[in-house]
């Protein structure tokens, strides 16, 4: 009995480790080794870290936005003008017309009586500080429904391609090459401007326009994964019991494979907020005064001349955009160092 | 190698057709009237006018004959003259622009072509420069810095840094100008003295012998192209170092090293140049992300290139241009990326003696 559990002599690492009697957590069962290693090191490096506390005081600001923010239109997203000038106010101005009521940490933290416009107003009178802490709404709104929705097509393209291989594999691989020759913020400005006539100025243009154009990564992704995990014994084994294809494909393999693409696609709403903001600033997209990070940017154009009077239109929306998109970046950066195929089976 | 090259070739019109396709595809969320500046200029006044256009251009059709008649054109019925189609060169009217989408590639592309032309020549030597040393210095100081460095890169959206860098080096320092040229450079061509050789600023200055004109026109070029240059540095140098890393591990560099070469030769010579193999794929992809990012840096920086004109189209909605431009665009990409893919199956010895 003693003699089976003895490591065999020679430097035989991996028996080693098989031997050694590691503590496996719950968690650690319920993910398997490797994705439990993928969300480990996520964890790892004190970049990664930070980029974790960023996301953090955004969702929480995105929570706390009408303690922060008070609203007084009807629709909280309608970033509140004060007046109709078309003077942008510096910061710190008093708050004239439309006051909303004072939120309650105002006055023990300044110690002023008086509502004022913490970070200036644009052109028009829209206040800046509000349209900031509500676009983070925004901001959390649109990322998360291009990504899920872009994952998903992503994944039932890719699953269907690697699965099912040769020319279905084929055919669909080409159409994925067509749509990754065009410039993806191009295109999506172009569709959206197709699809504002008929829907009207709101988020939804903008949104099916750069769903439309953005799922051919997550695809790529799903279908190299796939290919490798297909070649599996459990997946013979499904096979040779009579089960099929669909139930083999969603059942069997693609939960398998899918976890590194939905990591992947949770870091990608970074990159969705960016190329929504791009395409406000462009002037595609939601209503004038909608609270979102780029359409606040976008009020800096006419004031190129003389921007440096009217910094604060551009530092405090695009710092904010720039802090968002890089707390995913940073997890992202720990992410593909974790996701190196290079890295498996290393702690 | 021609097996490879050939099968490459063959991809074009599948990317062709798919890529005019999906374009025209799009056109069809519009309605036949709004269609018509495909074919005419004014906007239809009334309704006789309208059934007229739809008929005479068969806009009601199906699907396949209306799109193969914006692709290739038809014979006019009376004079038998060619006319129309987008492999001819008809790319519609642009109703906002008043006038012929072609036009406005002909005016406004030799401008974007100038902007990327300087930009092509920075954002490889940064990038590649920073990646070797990154990727040398493992791990220390200049590593960690290169890696922070594109970090802040692919997180700076590119209007926020254009207007940033506008912020601090137009309106405060006034170094640098926004814009295409000064006042007296467009007078100055206006006037007929200098000859335009090849339509990009830059070049025909230096064929007129003009290097006032030269310097005006790179000061105005100078902030896009940092904006451009910026954001592509950072994929560049990533790529560029890990590249670097995984070959200075290979076997025959430690060849060359044992052999007694000097560490800079072991890295200059025999190391970073199958290193770059990656930059060569790269720099395909950057082309297209180039013509997608003149679409933001050339409207912040209000340079008349063709992604101004794509964005100034599509925010007052004139689809038919916007479509017109994406469509030339599309066309060059296909091409480019057909040159870049050649060019790497030359210069891989893998591909190359396959």
């Amino acid at each position: 009995m003693t003699e089976n559990t003895q490591i065999p002599s020679g430097d035989n690492r991996l028996l080693a480790e098989a031997h050694s009697e590691r503590k496996i957590t719950r968690l650690e069962r319920f993910l398997g080794p490797e994705n439990y290693r993928i969300l480990k090191g996520l964890f790892k490096t004190p970049a990664s870290v930070i980029g974790f506390m960023l996301i953090l005081i955004f969702i929480l600001i995105a929570i706390f936005a009408p303690i922060i923010a008070p609203p007084i239109n009807s629709d909280a997203f309608k970033i509140p003008r004060d007046g109709f000038s078309g003077q942008p106010q510096p910061m710190g101005s008093p708050w004239e017309k439309n006051v909303p009521e004072i939120p309650f940490w105002y006055k023990p933290l300044t110690g002023n009586d008086e509502w004022v416009h913490l970070l200036g107003t644009a052109q028009g009178q829209y206040d800046i500080f509000y349209g900031i802490i509500w676009g983070t709404r925004t901001a959390f709104k649109t990322g998360f429904i291009v990504v899920i929705a872009t994952v998903l097509i992503g994944v039932v393209v890719g699953s269907v391609s690697a699965y099912y291989g040769g020319i279905v594999d084929n055919i669909i691989m080409r159409v994925v090459d067509i749509f990754m020759t065009l410039p993806y913020i191009l295109m999506a400005l172009i569709f959206a401007s197709v699809l504002t006539p008929i829907l009207g100025r709101s988020l939804l243009p903008p949104l099916i326009a750069m769903i439309t154009f953005g799922w051919m990564g997550y695809s790529r992704i799903i279908r190299s994964d796939i290919l490798s995990i297909k070649e599996r014994d459990f997946v013979l084994a499904a096979r040779v019991s009579g089960l099929n294809n669909s139930r083999i494909l969603f059942k069997h393999i693609l939960p398998n494979a899918i976890f590194p693409t939905l990591v992947l696609a949770s870091l990608g709403i970074g990159d969705v907020v960016l190329g929504f903001a791009a395409l406000s600033f462009l002037g595609i997209g939601t209503q004038v005064g909608y609270a979102d990070w780029g359409q606040i940017l976008s009020f800096s154009r006419n004031w190129i001349t003389s921007l440096q009077n009217y910094w604060y239109i551009v530092v405090w929306p695009g710092l904010t955009l720039v802090l968002f998109v890089m707390g995913w970046n940073l997890i992202g950066d720990a992410m593909r160092d974790v996701l190196d195929p290079r890295m498996r089976g290393k702690s | 190698m021609l097996n490879y090259i050939l099968r490459r070739l063959l991809l074009v019109p599948v990317l062709l057709f798919g890529v005019t396709l999906i374009i025209f595809g799009m056109l069809q969320f519009l309605s036949p009237v709004e269609r018509s500046a495909l074919y005419v200029k004014d906007f239809p006044k009334n309704d006789r006018q309208i059934q007229g256009i739809i008929t005479k251009y068969g806009l009601d059709k199906p699907f396949f004959d209306q799109y193969w008649r914006w692709l290739v054109g038809v014979n006019d019925p009376v004079t038998g003259e060619p006319e129309g189609g987008i492999l001819r060169g008809d790319f519609g009217y642009s109703r906002t622009a008043s006038q012929d989408v072609i036009d406005i590639i002909k005016t406004r592309f030799p401008n974007t072509l100038d902007l990327a032309l300087w930009t092509v020549f920075p954002m490889l030597s940064v990038g590649i420069w920073l990646g070797v040393k990154a990727a040398v210095n493992q791990n220390k100081f200049i590593d960690q810095a290169a890696r922070m460095f594109s970090i802040l890169g692919t997180s700076f959206p590119t209007f926020v840094f254009g207007l940033l860098v506008l912020m601090i080096f137009y309106a405060n320092l006034h170094w640098f100008l926004p814009g295409k040229m000064s006042d007296w450079v467009s007078i100055l061509i206006y006037s007929g003295e200098f000859k335009q050789y090849t339509k990009l600023l830059t070049i025909d200055a230096l064929l007129n012998g003009r290097l006032d004109v030269f310097w005006d026109a790179l000061r105005h070029m100078i902030l896009p192209i940092i904006t451009l240059s910026y954001i592509s540095w950072a994929t560049f140098v990533r790529v560029m170092r890990s590249s670097m890393l995984e070959t200075l591990r290979m076997d025959y560099v430690t060849t060359a090293r044992a052999k007694g070469l000097k560490e800079r030769t072991v890295i200059n010579k025999h190391a970073r140049p199958n290193a770059m193999l990656p930059i060569i794929t790269m720099s395909g992809m950057s082309i297209v992300s180039l013509l997608g990012g003149v679409v933001i840096t050339e409207t912040v920086f209000n340079y008349p290139g063709i992604g101004k004109a794509a964005a100034d189209a599509a925010s007052q909605l004139d689809v038919v241009t916007t479509l017109g431009l994406a469509i030339f665009t599309g066309l060059i990409l296909i091409l480019s990326n057909l040159v870049v893919d050649v060019v790497y199956a030359f210069v891989d010895p893998r591909v190359r003696l396959s």
